[in-house]
């Protein structure tokens, strides 16, 4: 019985030690689960939730000032991961799915300002002075920078349109059939 | 022939005495045709005509792009009517890219057509490369380029060629009529098959229900030693390709492998039959059997129906609805998809079209799970069903995966069996569905992720370049001025 305590007592003292030493030399500058929420959002610097980027609404995650459906063109799936990994819930249900949209640009309208161009966080806008500009719909993320700043105001933000490939059933529990 | 057990599996009410015994019969042609250029897995084709083309059946309308890919051919003689957007053979009632033709009546065949007169002497890349151009691809409904299939030999090391007339599905009859119709043909295109894998080993799988297709096979296949015809039980999903391989070999696919992992290589009846056509008379693949079938239907009928002819017009052939459909099925009831209309056109890939009533669907409200356990007996798979299910519908769709999302093929045993009416295969097809999305968005984050920094990047070098010219100019104008002053 006495052997057991103290051999416990002894461990815990030792383990303890061992602990008390790691977090001295090998301290973690910043919080590093910060480092783990920025790696899970975009990363596009859209500002769509209202902080200056996503190194910023990473910080107000792991502070716990922004809640895990912070993040709007993430959308459902990077709401999960956040919330599974700062351990919250997140009532999904509450977060409508944003359709995603692609920047359009009407071809008789476009001046060739080049301010679009110049906006877009993943070069998804290809133009040249004074020449027509167009949108490369594969590179595009919704992030409405470009429709912000068009003079003529020519930019659409068109719904994605699902293809036979994108196209899945939906969810059964929520059709009421 | 010695077969193995397989676990799961159901006995629906097999109802092939519908059209069974229905001879094939050639459906005349319709006022219009929607072809459209994607009917098979991969890219979709490129139109290779213009609006107002006179072409001749067998021509060449959309072209492949790339390997995973596949042709279409103009179905009859005709009128390119146009190119543009009509509704697709699918559940989800979107529009595709489709060539119209007006049928001129003709039915003329492209001249020059020639088949090979002996397709054993080709080099397997020949074989391959004629059945790539004749637009071939899996017809079980699966629409998977055989051509692609073909070549798996460069790959895998295989022994077997496994020729899937199992025909599982009830109500389907188009194999079992095809096998017992064409029986030499269909053999020749699996020996013309088995040539072009480097097999020599064939087996023929067909269940109990058809014994007629059966005889005609092991008929016509006496004189081959190295082709065997196996006698299937009758078993739902019998004809899934790895269940199938499982029976006949005892060899278990690996988890999300092929089969070609194991060295055999599975193809359908009608494909096999559509190579015979391709390499003998030179033909491509423009028509296909169709079993039209179901309670609601007046007469139900095996036809041979030219690709892009409506659904309506088949109906209209087998004497219209009875009494109005409950459901309107594509293929089989148990893994058939819902046609949203009866515009859209007949694809490679259609075995069948039932008009079902509401008797033979056994539909009712879903009542909570009772926990009797008959979707888990039932699953082929091995899977646990209620709890995937249950994690489902809680939007747990990891919990769904954990569980074995990934292996379920898809079946609708669980659903079938369930005595709640639980939409079980419906969660996982649309949990199946919603994972791929995130797949996608998981890409499409990596890749903004790259254009991002890549722009950061250049948006730096812009700004060092500019600061150096900077520097450099303001150097050249201290220099002379230094150099004045001395
Ligand atoms: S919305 Fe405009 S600025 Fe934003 S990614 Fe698309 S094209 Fe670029
Ligand atoms: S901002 Fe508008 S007008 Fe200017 S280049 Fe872009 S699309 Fe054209
Ligand atoms: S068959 Fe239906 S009721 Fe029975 S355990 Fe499975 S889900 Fe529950
Ligand atoms: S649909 Fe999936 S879970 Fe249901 S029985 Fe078939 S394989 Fe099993």
């Amino acid at each position: 019985m006495l052997a057991a305590i103290g051999s416990l007592s002894v461990l815990g003292l030792i383990l303890g030690a061992v602990l008390g030493l790691a977090s001295r030399y090998l301290r973690v500058e910043g919080n590093p689960l910060t480092a783990q929420a920025l790696a899970l959002l975009p990363g596009s610097q859209c500002g769509q939730c209202g902080f200056v980027g996503c190194g910023q609404a990473a910080e107000a995650l792991t502070a716990g000032t922004a809640p895990p459906t912070v993040c709007p063109p993430g959308g459902r799936a990077v709401a999960e991961a956040l919330a599974s990994l700062l351990g919250k819930t997140v009532d999904l249900a509450g977060v409508a799915e944003k359709a995603p949209t692609v920047a359009h640009i009407n071809e008789n309208l476009c001046v060739g300002c080049t301010k679009c161009f110049k906006r877009c966080p993943t070069d998804a806008i290809m133009g040249a002075n004074n020449m027509i500009h167009s949108v490369f719909a594969d590179a595009c993320i919704g992030c409405e920078k470009c429709f912000e700043v068009c003079p003529t105001e020519c930019i659409e933000m068109r719904p994605i349109a699902a293809t036979l490939q994108t196209w899945f059933w939906p969810n059964p529990a929520t059709v009421t059939a | 022939m010695k077969l193995f057990k397989i676990r799961g599996g159901v006995h629906p009410e097999d109802r092939k005495h519908l059209a069974a015994n229905q001879a094939i019969e050639d459906l005349p042609l319709a006022p219009l045709l929607h072809v459209p250029l994607q009917q098979h897995i991969g890219n979709p084709a490129t139109p290779a005509v213009r609006r107002g083309q006179r072409v001749a059946k067998g021509e060449l309308i959309g072209a492949a792009q790339g390997p995973m890919s596949a042709p279409v051919h103009a179905p009859t003689s005709g009128r390119i009517m146009g190119i543009g957007s009509f509704p697709a053979h699918h559940a989800s009632g979107l529009s595709v890219r489709t060539i119209t033709l007006q049928p001129d009546g003709e039915d003329r065949w492209l001249e020059g057509l020639e088949g090979v007169p002996d397709p054993f002497a080709l080099t397997p890349e020949d074989v391959a490369a004629r059945v790539a151009a004749a637009g071939i691809v899996g017809m079980g409904g699966a629409t998977f380029p055989s051509a692609v299939k073909l070549n798996l030999r460069t790959k895998y090391s295989l022994h077997t060629l496994v020729i899937n007339g199992a025909e599982c599905e009830p109500y389907l009859t188009c194999d079992d009529r095809l096998m017992r119709e064409h029986a030499a043909g269909v053999l020749d295109g699996a020996r013309i098959m088995a040539h072009a894998l480097g097999v020599s080993r064939i087996i023929i799988g067909i269940e109990n229900n058809k014994p007629q297709a059966q005889d005609a096979m092991t008929g016509v296949a006496a004189p081959y030693p190295e082709i065997r015809v196996a006698h299937l039980p009758m078993r739902f999903p019998m004809g899934s390709e790895k269940h199938l391989v499982q029976t006949l070999t005892g060899l278990e696919t690996p988890a999300r492998g092929l089969t070609a992992d194991i060295g055999i290589v599975v193809h359908n009846p009608a494909t096999a039959f559509a190579v015979h056509q391709a390499l003998r008379q030179g033909r491509p693949l423009v028509a296909r059997l169709v079993t039209v079938s179901g309670a609601a239907i007046n007469r139900p009928r095996n036809l041979r129906v030219p690709l892009g002819t409506p659904v309506q017009h088949l109906i209209d052939h087998c004497g219209g609805f009875r009494e109005d459909p409950a459901k309107l099925v594509s293929g089989g009831p148990m893994m058939g998809q819902p046609l949203p209309s009866t515009r859209v056109p007949i694809v490679k890939g259609s075995n069948g079209v039932l008009a079902l009533t509401a008797t033979e669907i056994n539909a009712g409200p879903s009542s909570p799970c009772i926990r009797c356990g008959s979707c888990v007996d039932a699953c082929p798979c091995g899977l646990l069903p209620l709890n995937m299910a249950a994690h489902a519908r809680a939007g747990d769709l990891e919990g769904t995966v954990r569980l074995g999302l990934m292996d379920c093929i898809g079946c609708g045993s669980c659903s079938f069996v369930c005595p709640s009416h639980i939409p079980l295969v419906q969660f996982f097809n649309y949990a199946k569905g919603e994972m791929a999305a995130r797949g996608r968005a998981k890409q499409k984050q990596t890749e903004t992720r790259r254009l991002v920094e890549g722009r950061a990047e250049r948006m730096e070098a812009i700004q060092r370049a500019k600061r150096e010219a900077m520097a450099a100019r303001k150097r050249d104008t201290a220099k002379p001025a230094a150099a004045a002053e001395a």
